[in-house]
């Protein structure tokens, strides 16, 4: 590209330079994601805005087109890099502007498992989608779910695994939930490549999610669900 | 009139991975298993194994009425327990074990192990690292974006595993060249063919 083809971020308008973030998130451009996010805050966004409206929409059509078969792992992978980036900037911000908070989700990956790209891809779309995630990283027993479920006050327990191995442990976890009797204080999802619809119910999961966008679907799904029932207990 | 003969009487299909198939026709050779044939399913399915429970559905259908006898020469393979149920839906047999890596170094070893920060390459995958490694992580592709991608895939890898089927320095060198590609400690262990040997000696 010559110089005079070159885009200047600046000299955008707010409509054509999120149209901009959306291909850079696209095409992972972490730099200029986060001169974009930088942009639009001297211009007196939102960061929640910023948030939702830039960089979850881009990730958005980065996430259907995966899904489609147009985009492939290293793509979504570098996708998500750049919104890594915009959200390093702005997480400090959302909690400083008061964001909306849909609710609190504890993740990471079972016993075993070290493979954290399916669950870093998650806990960044739930961020995008208003919740706050504890991130447990990797290679989690079952005593490190349970004290950051409690000691968080968590809504939504997550669990990942890539490995026919190490997925079983995820029962591990639920059936100690229901030996001390605060399984239904959790919505619990489970995700990752051998899983099924059918081991998430067989282990007496509340949903398995085959992407990150179906993960963030439904959490809120659930969450709406138990606040309505708190509501209607209260 | 007398019937003629059925030409695959006594014999036994493997059904294969296409990334086991030298490995598989080396035990044949080696163990004078001349009642086997074999037929292999793609190897790049080893990175999709979505696609192997269908296809193993498949060539099952294709081949049970020439065959008495079809043993699938697949591990789980991450299909997380799907192809153990459609073999035994089927009324095939399969190779016990997680994946090869596992059978190879011979399941129990394996699972005594527990080494779960090691990234494994058999002699298949060196040979073939480029196209089953390198380029669908995306490597190839976007050389300036490495470190990102290096992180984001190895970042809790430990080392490097060559599980050496056979004793080709050739193949040693260049996992080793591999494992510094991927910035990864390089250890060679021999293996041999593990478990597959066994079980296909034992197939009658």
């Amino acid at each position: 590209m010559s110089d005079e083809d070159e885009i200047i971020l600046s000299e955008l308008n707010d409509e054509d330079l999120v149209a901009q973030m959306f291909d850079d998130l696209y095409d992972g451009m972490k730099e200029e994601i986060e001169e974009s996010v930088n942009i639009l805050l001297s211009r007196d966004w939102e960061p929640y805005r910023i948030l939702t409206e830039a960089l979850v929409g881009g990730m958005t059509i980065v996430g259907h087109d995966f899904r489609d078969g147009i985009l492939f792992v290293p793509e979504v992978l570098l996708a998500a890099n750049a919104m890594k980036g915009g959200m390093f900037i702005l997480k400090p911000l959302l909690a400083e502007t008061g964001a909306p908070q849909v609710g609190k989700m504890v993740i990471g990956t079972v016993k075993g498992d070290i493979h954290d790209i399916g669950k870093n891809l998650v806990g960044m779309m739930m961020e995008g989608a208003g919740f706050e995630v504890i991130d447990l990283g990797i290679n989690n027993a079952v005593e490190s779910y349970l004290e950051a479920l409690e000691a968080e006050s968590a809504d939504i327990l997550g669990m990942s695994a890539l490995l026919t191995t190490t997925m079983p442990y995820m029962k591990v976890v639920i059936d100690t939930l229901i030996e001390k009797g605060i399984r239904d204080d959790y919505i619990v999802l489970v995700g990752g490549a051998p899983l099924n619809e059918e081991f998430g119910k067989a282990i007496g999961a509340d949903a398995y999610c085959r992407d990150a966008a179906v993960a963030v679907e439904t959490a809120k799904t659930f969450v709406a669900r138990k606040h309505n029932q708190s509501g209607a207990t209260a | 009139m007398i019937p003629a003969a059925d030409p695959k009487a006594g014999r036994i299909l493997l059904l294969a991975c296409g990334a086991l198939a030298r490995e598989i026709l080396a035990v044949n050779q080696a163990s004078g298993l001349d009642h086997l044939d074999l037929q292999c399913l793609p190897a790049i399915y080893h990175n999709h194994p979505e696609k192997i429970v269908p296809a193993v559905r498949d060539a099952v259908a294709k081949y049970r009425g020439t065959y008495a006898k079809i043993f699938v020469v697949y591990a789980d393979c991450g299909t997380g327990g799907q192809l153990k149920t459609a073999c035994r839906d089927l009324g095939v047999e399969m190779l016990a074990g997680p994946h090869c890596y596992s059978f190879f170094e011979g399941n129990a070893a394996f699972a005594a192990n527990d080494e779960i920060t090691a990234f494994y390459l058999t002699d298949f995958l060196v040979r073939q690292f480029d196209s089953f490694v390198w380029e669908p992580l995306g490597f190839a592709k976007y050389p300036a974006k490495f470190d990102v991608l290096r992180d984001m895939y190895f970042g809790h890898y430990t080392k490097l595993v060559y599980q050496a089927q056979t004793d080709d320095p050739t193949l040693t060198q260049l996992a080793e060249t591999y494992a510094e590609r991927l910035q990864l400690p390089f250890e060679r262990r021999f293996t041999g063919y593990g478990d597959l040997e066994t079980e296909l000696t034992g197939l009658t």
